[in-house]
């Protein structure tokens, strides 16, 4: 191919995002030539939208706090199908990694000592959430991104990576082109780290971005790596609801972390009706004890408000559909009547802001109109806890791209964490690898780059067929309303015919134009990994037949011991998925004695 | 509620381009980049156009919008009459790549040049001590969410091109302002403000905290601050014979 532009790098990191950048600067410090790839400018990725914080055991606020609580509060709220050992190493090293973020110039809100500060968040035991008001995402990759200039890593900016390229021994690189101007671009490396974040533009209501298309997941799997309990998906219960172009933009959890409660339209605080069985013993019962928590946690339980998100969620879900809903269709969010006003200007700049230019609500004068949005998916590449790699020589995989960490339910605040955990452990095992496999031994196949480049420009071939956007749209209404908050069985089958369906469209489709800066063209491309992942979803939540976290069955309510104790496992084989039920990893004895009660 | 919007973009690439109307469907909340986004599923697929969140946070989606820098996505269709002309233009300061995305290298050149944070040690428990009311003027400048509108709009590039070799533009003049104003950090920047980042050309007209999404003042809070502290550092009659014997003073 005359017109590829050819790189040799020890490790190329997928996405700077958080775990990108994390994974990056680790490779660096570890020796490695690091290349950064990243369909956006740096420093738009979509940690930026992250709101509340980094959980962190770093006991600042509870001297209580210590890791085997983060990790037990981490493992109840994934419904016990975390991987242990991922969950185990995220609580022990979380504290060190945000302590490195302020030796690189973050500048987090304090204690009065002068320590950082940490808040509530559903599903942690203690006030742990490192924060900078309600925009510590920013924070977080203006961080990263200002020690990756500083340490001089080369960044390969609005350039999208289309395939990986493998050989006998495992990666040998990867294949992509660049946004700007159309052109191919090849990266010879030993390692490639997938950091590329997750799936929700697949769904209709998403607080996810255009980013969120399922690259990584699909990359592997084509690979031959494996995914993980795709089925797992985080409906975030609070997103915005109206106006209707900003439904599904996420209302942070800091909300009600800070005070703020849910009430129906007959104006009731209605998640006291909807508290489990599982996490009854750690919930207060009565409005009184749930206000007198926020100052005295110790004498108190934690409100409903603040149960994991897949509860809170299915219990908004079940509001409006009782018809106790918004004129919107959401619940409100109230936190004006019980917070001041310059409580929240301090506590929710953000949030404040981002409800006065989008929908005209004052938020410390009024309540907010909230439901679920699709959030975050759980499942994810399959990989070695300590080392992030994947099933294939090469591969590894860190932040939402990765499976394993968050079971069945991530908890907030643990996203961040999770970031800088396995993308500092991400970036050093891939540097460690490239140096055994060094980068000559990696031969990029002239064929398969050849192939990559031809399919990449199939779409202007075609003429007359149909626009990638209104197939884009077809996909998220199917996965919204066929493989959502609430499944059944029929409903997914027909998801299932849908998207074959869909990829015969794409086969057909074709773009206008050119190849600059081509947005339909870049949908195009998009589209096959869309497509992918979602039918990784659909088919592994047809395999589930129990409700457990991100995952309920209208026909299979509640969690059973059997697949309590598996995992849906996900490959590719002459591009059709495949199913796999593994066993769940054995936690050891010293670990399990942290729960007092077995899980369902 | 749906109406007709009309709309006029620059349509083009570096070598040149031309305003074009389009009418767009319109619905009740919507922001302009909806429009541009219907607009390009249904009558412009490869209209070129950058954006992440739509949620004003990530400073992506920044043009002109009849004539002033702005978000597309904070933008309200409703700021506008039904029937006005809407006019989405590129940033001006910038080279145009295609349509309303140009190139914003410049902005990561000028980042790349500011000397790193460099901190003081940890204390002995291996945590870093601030107090809160130190860590909020920085935190100020660190809302920045870089769209690079003030870039756009500051006078001192927006019609010099020759002036952003020697300055940084409001932005990174920011940024100086930040590191300065760090609790944590040991780094004298004062004198490349000066001669490398040319915070002594700002003439403090304001435009940039004007356009900010964010409302942070670049000017009061980051620029002036800063300008004082170089004007201290090279006006100061005591530094400045500290400077001539050799020894350098303690700021």
């Amino acid at each position: 191919m005359a017109e590829l532009e050819r790189h040799h790098y020890d490790v190329v990191v997928i996405g700077a995002g958080g775990a990108g950048l994390r994974a990056a600067i680790e490779a660096q410090a570890s020796g490695a030539r690091v290349a950064v790839v990243c369909k956006s400018l740096l420093g738009k990725a979509h940690t930026v939208m992250a709101e509340g914080g980094i959980a962190a055991a770093m006991a600042n606020v509870y001297p209580e706090d210590n890791w085997q609580v983060h990790f037990r509060d981490t493992m109840r709220g994934g419904k016990m199908l975390n991987h242990w050992r991922m969950a185990q190493l995220h609580a022990q090293e979380a504290p060190d990694r945000v302590r490195e973020l302020e030796d690189w110039g973050a500048l987090f809100d304090r204690t009065p000592a002068g320590l950082i500060s940490q808040r509530d968040f559903g599903g942690h035991r203690y006030a742990r959430l490192a924060h900078v008001g309600d925009r510590t995402g920013l924070e977080l990759i203006r961080t990263l991104q200002q020690r990756v200039v500083a340490l001089g890593i080369d960044v390969f900016m609005e350039c999208t990576v289309t395939r990986l390229m493998t050989g006998p021994d495992g990666i040998t690189g990867a294949f992509g082109y660049w946004r700007e101007s159309g052109r191919f671009i090849s990266w010879q490396a030993p390692s490639v780290v997938l950091a590329t974040g997750g799936i929700g533009k697949s769904y209709k209501v998403t607080s996810n971005s255009w980013e969120y298309t399922g690259d990584g997941h699909s990359l592997a799997l084509q690979a031959g790596a494996t995914l993980v309990n795709m089925e797992f998906v985080q409906f975030h219960p609070t997103g915005m609801v109206w106006p209707p172009s900003v439904r599904g933009i996420l209302v942070t959890e800091s909300v009600r972390g800070d005070g703020g409660v849910l009430k129906n339209s007959e104006g009731t605080r209605f998640m006291f009706d909807y508290i489990p069985e599982y996490f009854r013993k750690e919930t207060a019962d009565t409005i009184e004890e749930a206000d007198r928590w926020y100052d005295d946690k110790r004498n108190n339980r934690r409100p409903p408000e603040l149960l994991p998100r897949d509860e809170v969620a299915r219990a908004i879900n079940s509001e409006v559909k009782a018809g106790r809903g918004t004129e919107h269709g959401g619940v409100y969010l109230d936190i004006a009547s019980r917070r001041s006003k310059e409580y929240i200007l301090k506590r929710l700049p953000s949030m404040y802001h981002q409800f006065m230019e989008l929908a005209e609500v004052d938020i410390t004068a009024e309540p907010m109109e909230v439901g679920p949005t699709c959030h975050y998916v759980m499942g994810g590449v399959e990989v070695d806890p300590d080392t992030a790699a994947a099933k294939i020589p090469g591969l590894y995989a860190a932040g939402e791209v990765a499976g394993g960490m968050h079971g069945s339910n991530r908890l907030g605040g643990n996203s961040l964490s999770d970031l800088l955990v396995f993308g500092r452990r991400a970036g050093a095992s891939a540097a460690a690898y490239a140096q055994a496999h060094p980068v000559t031994a990696a031969q990029l196949d002239d064929d398969a780059v050849a192939e990559a480049g031809k399919a990449a420009l199939a779409p202007f071939e075609r003429e007359g067929g149909e626009n990638p956007y209104t197939i884009q749209h077809d996909l998220q209404q199917t996965m919204n309303d066929l493989v959502g908050i609430i499944r059944t069985e029929p409903e997914m089958r027909e998801a299932l015919d849908r998207i074959e369906e869909l990829k015969k469209r794409v086969a057909n489709l074709s773009v206008e134009g050119h190849r600059q800066y081509n947005p339909g063209w870049h949908l195009a491309l998009d589209l096959p990994h869309m497509l992918k992942v979602s039918e990784c979803i659909a088919k592994a939540a047809l395999e589930r037949q129990e409700s457990r976290g991100g995952h309920t069955r209208d026909d299979f309510p509640g969690p059973t011991p059997e697949w309590g104790a598996l995992n849906v496992i996900c490959s590719e084989h002459d591009g059709s998925i495949s199913l796999l039920r593994q066993p769940l990893p054995q936690m050891p004895e010293d670990l399990a004695t942290l729960f007092e009660e077995t899980p369902a | 509620m749906t109406y007709d919007a009309k709309l006029r973009v620059w349509r083009g690439d570096a070598d040149g381009g031309e305003l074009r109307d389009f009418t767009v469907e319109a619905n009740d909340g919507e922001v302009v980049l909806d429009v541009i986004h219907r607009l390009q599923a249904t009558q412009a697929g490869d209209l070129a156009v950058r954006w992440n969140c739509k949620a004003g946070k990530c400073g992506s989606c920044s043009a002109e919008i009849n004539g002033r820098p702005r978000l597309m996505c904070l933008t309200r269709m409703s700021t506008f009459a039904e029937d006005d002309v809407i006019t989405v233009t590129p940033m001006r300061t910038f080279p145009v790549i295609r349509d309303l995305v140009t190139d914003v290298s410049y902005n990561y050149e000028k980042a790349a040049q500011i000397p790193a944070f460099t901190p003081q040690p940890r204390d002995a428990d291996g945590n870093h001590r601030m107090q809160q009311v130190d860590v909020e003027r920085p935190q100020e400048f660190r809302k920045c969410i870089e769209c690079f509108l003030c870039q756009d709009v500051c006078h001192v590039v927006r019609d010099h091109e020759d002036n952003k070799k020697v300055f940084a533009g409001p932005r990174f003049l920011m940024r100086l302002a930040e590191l300065d104003m760090h609790p944590l950090d040991n780094l004298d920047r004062r004198k490349v403000s000066q001669e490398n980042f040319g915070v002594g050309m700002c003439n403090i007209t304001k435009c940039c905290s004007e356009v900010c999404p964010e409302g942070i003042h670049i000017t009061d809070n980051a620029i002036i601050p800063l300008k004082e502290r170089v004007v201290d550092r090279k006006y100061d009659p005591i530094t400045w014979l500290g400077a001539k014997i050799g020894r350098r003073p303690h700021s």
